[in-house]
């Protein structure tokens, strides 16, 4: 592998929209994905000779079954309002990751095969043939897109990006071209039951590793189980949360909170995977075959609640998208939404008074809120539009005494992606990530020196991942993002409330 | 009747059905196609009136091109509002009798096509100065505001310049609703603003005009956001269900 040759943007002192670079991100491509990984989600292995004429059929099925798709490839009047939002072209500067452009590379053969005006005047609305450069463009941008969504905030038309680049990839996929990262964890999950491959025995052996530490820390004998059946809450979150700092002492907060609550729950061996990245090679089969184990695994151990761990685009495809794939529950109990997030869990103990926190257990920490962009702009928390920004302030605020918000145009609905997320937190994309991580460094950075904040809460897999390792890129050490669970884990006072 | 009547009764025909037929159809297409599952752009209303809302947010005031560029989005809706108008002021070639309302609009529309030409300067001038829209448009996009300041112009024209017969020009227009076709006054600026409309017409349908129906049918502004309160299904997907289970 060559190893990364890129320079890191610098930290301006206030954020610039910076001047277009063509081609400067061209060569950003992850790696492939082998043919028999390919086949393991029922793609073909090799690049058909008449690949062509399967991409175009397969865009023209995309077009007959997505109403997105067919609606914005046709409404965009390159107003230029996306041009400034996306953090890959704010990062790099390649005028190919603006959202409109990233756009315009399928909507560039849609209009030649599609539509009369570029059927019969290509070059007047910049229309062009399916060429295998156009197919390279195509691999190398639509994976320099996190499908983080701030775009469609501010298309004056709602067209979203994540939607054009899922169709985009699930085209590739038609024609072999896979990528390896998301391909192979997809394929994971089918055989092993999570994205890291970790199997039962490694499971069980890390949650009984967890009881020990935390009965150590506290004497408190808190529970970690896993596939008991009859437990009322089945927990599904990601298998990172199993395996790394801080994610892991994520799931001791979650621990923490069920035992305060008192409820029986359990992990699932078969569904140990929140993520489902089905969603982000845009293929309905395949998200739909994941998240059916979770519904497998809530009958199977007899459930009556399921509720998710921090995760972003885990919980997007569990709010939205869940009942549609995996429905209905009608086996749950009805008083509880399906799926409920941890959020709203401990939310809703820490309104009813349930929980003692003690805020001093955090004061080692002044904290600021990175809103994962699949949870702010694809979802929801508790029952009023943007819960999903309030609950988990809220809960931090309950646990910390030093809180601060990062600037406004960076927070919330107009949040930054961390720029690992939709499929990118791969080594092989180490530079586009690092570049797509500069927006938030500098809000970051803004409230650091402002004011004094150590660390950085977020509630998603990806962001924590993505943070540990391009942080340092930017002076700051990977220990300082944090789970927002940790927060609680650090601040909760077990034992019988006082 | 003249030549050019008869030309440009065919053309007004043939402009009117295309755009009528052309929208129809691609309406059609649009509202045929499922979407299968709930993406709207959150936070988004939970209930049908809160999208209805948000929707005439959208359409009105152009709620998320103000939170993106303020300055395309003051020349943007100055643009479209002043064409607005115009289009209202044109109805007193349409309608016999005229209600009140046209009337009373009419010393507004008359500078509304000063308003049409400054946001639409403005807006061409984001595409040639600012970089990335300079990088973005195609050659059709610096002929739509074109055609659209030209529309402007020869209408300004006639207002100012050289006046039309607007009481022929009615007659006219009538004449084509009601098939009973009469002559059409010749002058230039007439026949150029005509002409022009009537491109307009035509490829609105083929263009990035359709970005006016579009909108309403886009998932992230008009679905409602309750995917844990009622399944959404589409049939489509219902179908690769019911395959399985047979």
């Amino acid at each position: 592998m060559a190893k990364a040759n890129f320079e890191t943007p610098q930290i301006k002192e206030y954020p610039v929209i910076p001047l277009i670079h063509e081609g400067v991100m061209a060569h950003s491509k992850p790696f492939t994905a082998k043919a028999e990984f390919q086949a393991d989600l029922g793609f073909p292995g090799e690049l058909p000779d008449n690949w062509q004429e399967i991409a175009i059929n397969k865009m023209g099925e995309l077009l007959g079954k997505y109403r997105s798709l067919q609606v914005y490839l046709d409404s965009c009047v390159k107003c230029g309002a996306c041009t400034d939002k996306c953090h890959y072209f704010l990062g790099t500067t390649d005028p190919k990751n603006m959202p409109v452009a990233r756009q315009d590379l399928l909507r560039k053969v849609y209009r030649r095969y599609f539509t009369f005006a570029g059927k019969y005047f290509p070059k007047l609305v910049g229309a062009v043939d399916l060429t295998k450069d156009v197919l390279d463009d195509w691999y190398s941008y639509y994976h320099q897109c996190s499908q983080c969504r701030r775009c469609s905030v501010y298309c004056p038309y709602g067209i979203d990006t994540a939607e054009i680049s899922m169709a985009a990839r699930e085209i590739m996929d038609a024609v072999s071209i896979g990528q390896k990262y998301c391909n192979e964890i997809i394929g994971k999950v089918f055989k092993i039951g999570n994205n890291l491959g970790l199997p039962k025995p490694a499971l069980a052996d890390t949650l009984e590793g967890l009881e020990e530490d935390v009965k150590e820390d506290t004497g408190v004998d808190v529970r970690y189980p896993l596939d008991e059946k009859g437990a009322e809450i089945l927990l599904i979150t990601p298998s990172a949360d199993f395996f790394a700092e801080p994610h892991v002492d994520g799931l001791i907060g979650y621990g923490k909170v069920f035992h305060q609550a008192g409820v029986s729950w359990t992990l699932s061996s078969y569904a140990s995977e929140a993520a489902n990245f089905g969603m982000f090679i845009g293929s309905y089969e395949n998200m739909r075959k994941v998240a059916l184990r979770i519904r497998e695994a809530a009958l199977d151990l007899g459930v009556k609640r399921i509720i998710f761990g921090e995760c972003g685009h885990a919980w997007r495809v569990a709010y939205s998208f869940l009942n549609t794939l995996a429905g209905p529950f009608d086996f749950l109990d009805p008083r509880y939404p399906v799926p409920q997030h941890i959020c709203e869990f401990t939310y809703d103990l820490i309104q009813r008074g349930a929980l003692t926190l003690d805020k001093s257990g955090n004061d080692h920490r002044r904290l600021t809120y990175h809103d994962s962009c699949n949870v702010a702009r694809a979802s929801r928390m508790g029952d009023k539009p943007g819960g999903q920004f309030e609950i988990p302030r809220a809960i931090i605020r309950a646990c910390c005494n030093h809180f601060y918000d990062m600037p406004q145009d960076t927070v919330r609905e107009a949040t930054f992606c961390c720029g690992g997320g939709g499929g990118l937190l791969t080594d092989d994309l180490m530079e586009v990530r690092v570049k797509g991580a500069l927006p938030r460094m500098e809000a970051l950075k803004s409230v650091v020196e402002e004011h004094g904040v150590t660390h950085m809460a977020a509630i998603c897999a990806i962001c924590k991942s993505q943070f540990s390792k391009v942080m340092p890129y930017y002076g700051f050490s990977m220990d300082q993002i944090v789970s927002v669970h940790q927060l609680v884990s650090d601040a909760i006072v077990l034992g019988d409330k006082q | 009747m003249s030549v050019i009547t008869i030309v440009y009764t065919v053309l007004m025909y043939t402009a009117t059905l295309i755009l009528v037929g052309g929208l129809a159809y691609r309406i059609n297409k649009y509202a045929r196609t499922p979407a299968p599952l709930k993406i709207p752009t959150t936070p988004a209303p939970t209930t049908t009136s809160g999208v209805v809302m948000r929707m005439g947010r959208e359409v009105v005031f152009f709620q998320s091109l103000f939170k993106s560029s303020k300055w395309t989005w003051l020349f943007g809706w100055i643009f479209h509002f002043s064409l607005l108008l115009e289009l209202l002021r044109h109805l007193r070639y349409v309608l016999n009798p005229l209600p009140t309302w046209v009337v009373l609009i009419q010393p507004f529309g008359k500078y509304a096509a000063f308003g049409m030409i400054f946001g639409l300067a403005g807006l061409w001038a984001r595409r040639v100065f600012v970089d990335r829209v300079r990088y973005i448009s195609a050659p059709s996009d610096h002929l739509m505001l074109a055609l659209l300041i030209a529309i402007a112009l020869s209408g300004l024209t006639m207002t100012y310049v050289v006046h039309t017969d607007i009481i022929s020009l009615k007659e006219f227009i009538l004449g084509l609703i009601y098939f009973d076709w009469q002559p059409l006054p010749p002058d230039p600026a007439l026949l150029i603003h005509l002409g022009l409309v009537a491109a307009l017409m035509i490829v609105f349908p083929i263009s990035k005009l359709l970005h006016a129906p579009g909108v309403f049918f886009s998932p992230t502004r008009n679905q409602v956001d309750n995917p844990r309160e009622r399944r959404h299904l589409a049939p489509w997907a219902a179908q690769l269900e019911t395959n399985e289970r047979s």
